[in-house]
């Protein structure tokens, strides 16, 4: 039985209670003020209706956690289960098919063995999809009558609902706090592991990097871990070839567009430029790897640089920069605006040129803001994934060369990852502890160029 | 320039305006003159290289694109009442006709026609899965079995490049001279839209995936707007002024610039050790990019009810009505609108991500529509980089032609949130 039919059952009953609770509300009314009800129907009919609804979905979370467990277990306590290898994938794969066939998602077994497990699968299923329901049912029986029973006139039903829905709203907010801890702490699990097998220096400062995953993961040679070739590609390609494209075109950009341009373009030209922030990076990964990379290499072979990869680090790090031009554009154009248009009109009383203005006052003025915003940038650059998947190579190498083959933490967090792999493979455990570091330092980036930026705007305020 | 209208100084001390407007001082002003256009120039230009590369891109993708709706195709007419093939309107629309049909010859009852048409050659150059397309025809318009009808059947793939005039020189002759007499052409393939992943770049579509992507959407939608819509609310509107509530802000804003790839791995870490079974499923998919969705929703969410005017709550306040009422009764419909469209925003960013849902698994070959949450998928994204990597110069017509696919669903949402805003926006 699906959670969702569940959920489905508890809210007609929910809707059930619903209308039971406004129907003997209604009757409270009374013409006399002194026996005037303490809340209107509509929450005497809400109450019951959580009371139904709230205790159900709480059953069918843990239902349906454990519910397959249930039927696993009955199915392996039949006497058809007894032919079953002891352990191992076999069995594995002979639960799976009869499971599968059992619930109507296959045609047909390929083993003859899986065969004999799919009746004592189909028993179990219902046998406990009816006790599923039944205790379904039983439950907002229960819930919706307890409630219903309260109701009085003299009832705080709406307090009660309300509260209710306070503690929803807080209940809400707290999955932010879970999802950061569930990153933080997964991250840290799997990188201690992983610093047990290679030590956290030979991991943070070795040159080599070439994790062998075919080898056994008892002998672990911790010079194949080394991850500064990857520290150093995904700085030169996110943080320096990057920025190179993206500080002084997006830079420009809102300095022309906000100083210069007129406004009739301006209302065309900005949205354009936001559109280039919206292009999936799918598709800046394709342009990069089918277009870009081999113009760039047969450029170089015509100079006479042969050696010139199609996976060089520099078309990808040009098609990022220009996915980041939108970005480091309204950042500027924010800090810009920030400015308090005295500075600059005095600026223009004395005779200063607009340029001048804008280099000698407004640059300098804004320059904490546009750090800042360059900060944002690159922990973006650097956290980005499919261009460089796409573009970049997956072989590390540890040079200054832009036309040479460069690899980086998140390609190699792809590539570890995908694919069949074991969990407590070093390598595995690797891509976790490379996760860690790509985590710790976009925050460290962002905290810091948040602090930046509210310290800058406090100053002029 | 204003120095070109004004008297010249030729010695300093006559001059009307003074002792400054030196030679020197005219030769500084127009090098800030032209310091000051160069600038400008500099700045418009900057502008300009950067539509030109969007322009590039976008035309790029579209002109490779528009072959990517194209197929070749060979037209072959087959004269069923000749060909021993039978049926009725009952068996060819049966589920089963695809067997029947098979088990009745029919691939070899077109290779036959084929071959007396346009030769043993061209014949050969007919893709393995045609006879899928009459089968297909046939179950639309039973009565094409009592007569002869003309098909256009896909063709290889190799014979698909000849015709553009690539690949291996006997090829391309034989594509010349069937295209000479009109037997083979380029068409427009609207099955693209409708087929799945296959191995042949003349057989593929998109449908497998977009269908994915939809159910990954719903899955995100539904987990990422209530909590979202409440968080925002919960913040904004009662929060204590407290550590807790720090804390909370603190991850949100943190949530919000975290790399889209650490939440692949926190989805095969968490979600998937905790449904080993769930592998490739658009519900593992949509629950992590429902993770990365709902930061963006808070944020856009709080904006817009910082939005609604105090005086509103006020208002409801003295007139009797509970904290509660005043913000689900009052404020929020308000702050719906802008909600909406950051939460359009959100999605529109959830549908063009791929490297996250790398990591649990959702680049696999999908050769049939996944069939419900639970069943292995792909999405649209990750169809383009799983084409991406193929050889075959038909998959890079494909992939734009998907590309574009993808654009114009972002680019239909975005609109739609401009929409949304410039239509409920309100200036109190």
């Amino acid at each position: 039985m699906s959670p969702i039919t569940l959920i489905l059952i508890a809210l007609g009953l929910g809707l059930l209670g619903w209308l039971a609770g406004r129907a003997k509300a209604w009757g409270f009314a009374s013409s006399d003020p002194a026996l005037r009800p303490a809340s209107r129907p509509i929450y005497h009919a809400w109450y019951v209706a959580l009371w139904v609804v709230i205790p159900v979905l709480l059953f069918v979370v843990a239902w349906s956690v454990i519910a397959p467990q249930l039927v696993l277990q009955s199915v392996l306590a039949s006497p058809a289960a007894e032919s079953l290898p002891a352990f191992g994938f076999e069995r594995d794969a002979f639960i799976g098919e009869a499971r599968a066939v059992a619930l109507g998602q296959a045609p047909g077994v390929f083993n003859d063995e899986a065969e004999a497990l799919i009746a004592p699968f189909r028993d179990a299923y219902a046998q406990y999809n009816t006790i599923g329901i039944l205790v379904t049912v039983l439950i907002a029986l229960a819930g919706g009558a307890l409630a219903f029973l309260r109701l009085r006139p003299q009832f705080g039903a709406r307090t009660r609902v309300e509260r209710t829905v306070l503690m929803i709203l807080l209940l809400a907010s707290l999955v932010a706090i879970l999802t950061t801890l569930g990153i933080f702490v997964s991250l840290v699990f799997e990188t201690v592991r992983f610093f047990g097998m290679v030590s956290p220096i030979d991991f943070l400062f070795g040159t080599k990097w070439g994790p062998d995953t075919m080898s056994s993961p008892e002998a672990v040679d911790p010079s194949r871990y080394g991850a500064v070739p990857l520290f150093w590609g995904t700085l030169f390609i996110g943080a320096i070839i990057a920025m190179i494209v993206a500080i002084p075109l997006g830079l420009m950009s809102a300095i022309y567009l906000t100083q210069y341009a007129d406004p009739r373009v301006r209302t065309w030209v900005k949205p354009l430029l936001e559109l280039l922030a919206g292009v999936p990076t799918v598709v800046y990964g394709y342009f990069a790897a089918l277009t870009l990379a081999p113009m760039i290499r047969d450029a170089a072979v015509a100079v006479g640089i042969t050696s010139a990869s199609t996976e060089s680090a520099l078309a990808a790090g040009i098609v990022m920069g220009v996915m980041i031009i939108p970005f480091v554009s309204s950042m500027a154009d924010d800090s810009m605006a920030a400015v308090p248009g005295a500075m600059r009109d005095g600026s223009l009383a004395m005779g200063a040129t607009k340029s001048e203005t804008i280099r000698r006052v407004l640059f300098p003025a804004a320059l904490p803001g546009i750090v800042a915003g360059v900060m944002l940038a690159v922990s973006r650059a650097i956290g980005e994934t499919m261009i460089v998947v796409m573009a970049a190579s997956p072989a590390a190498n540890l040079t200054a060369n832009p036309l040479e083959p460069m690899s980086t933490v998140t390609v190699q967090i792809v590539k570890l990852l995908t694919g069949e792999q074991s969990t407590d493979h070093p390598a595995t455990l690797s891509a976790y502890a490379l996760g860690f570091v790509l985590f710790m330092v976009t925050l460290a980036l962002n905290f810091i160029a948040l602090r930046v930026v509210k310290r800058f705007r406090e100053a002029y305020e | 320039m204003s120095s070109s209208v004004l008297p010249r100084a030729d010695d300093a001390g006559a001059h009307p305006l003074g002792p400054t407007r030196t030679p020197a001082f005219e030769a500084r002003l127009a090098k800030r003159y032209r310091a000051e256009r160069n600038f400008r120039l500099v700045g418009m230009s900057a502008v300009i290289f950067s539509v030109a590369v969007l322009v590039f891109l976008l035309g790029n993708m579209l002109i490779n694109g528009i072959a990517g709706f194209q197929r070749a195709e060979m037209e072959v007419t087959i004269d069923f009442p000749a060909s021993g093939v039978s049926g009725d309107a009952v068996s060819l629309t049966a589920p089963s006709a695809m067997q029947t049909l098979e088990m009745q010859g029919l691939p070899d009852v077109i290779l036959f026609f084929a071959e007396s048409q346009v030769g043993k050659d061209a014949a050969e150059q007919i893709s393995s899965d045609a006879w899928r397309d009459v089968a297909a025809a046939l179950a639309d318009d039973p009565d094409l079995i009592t007569r002869s009808a003309t098909f256009r059947l896909p063709t290889s793939s190799a014979l698909a490049s000849g015709l553009q005039g690539e690949g291996a020189p006997e090829m391309q002759a034989l594509a010349q001279k069937l295209a000479n007499e009109g037997k083979l052409a380029r068409n427009w393939d609207w099955g693209f839209l409708s087929r799945s992943d296959a191995t042949s770049p003349q057989a593929v579509g998109i449908w497998g995936a977009l269908k994915g992507s939809m159910l990954t959407m719903l899955v995100t939608l539904v987990l990422a707007f209530p909590i979202g819509v409440l968080s925002a609310l919960y913040l904004e509107e009662y929060a204590p002024r407290n550590r807790w509530t720090d804390i909370i802000e603190v991850s949100i804003s943190n949530l919000a610039a975290v790399p889209s790839i650490i939440f692949g791995l926190l989805g095969l870490a968490v979600f998937l050790a905790l449904f080993p079974g769930l592998r490739s499923a658009p519900l593992i998919g949509g629950m992590t990019l429902a993770l990365m969705t709902m930061p963006v929703i808070v944020i856009s969410g709080r904006n817009a009810i910082k939005a609604v005017p105090p005086s509103i709550r006020d208002g409801a306040l003295a007139i009797g009505a509970s904290p509660v009422q005043v913000v689900f009764h009052h404020v929020l419909p308000l702050a719906l609108p802008g909600m909406l469209t950051g939460t359009i925003i959100g999605m529109a960013r959830a549908l063009g991500e791929t490297a996250p849902l790398l990591l649990i698994g959702m680049r696999i070959f999908v050769a049939t529509p996944p069939e419900g949450f639970a069943s292995p998928a792909t999405v649209l994204p990750m169809q383009i980089f799983l084409w991406s990597d193929e050889i075959d110069r038909g998959f890079v017509e494909r992939t734009s032609a998907a590309i574009i696919v993808l654009l114009v669903f972002l680019l239909t949402m975005n609109g739609l949130a401009i929409y949304l805003r410039n239509k409920f926006e309100k200036r109190w």
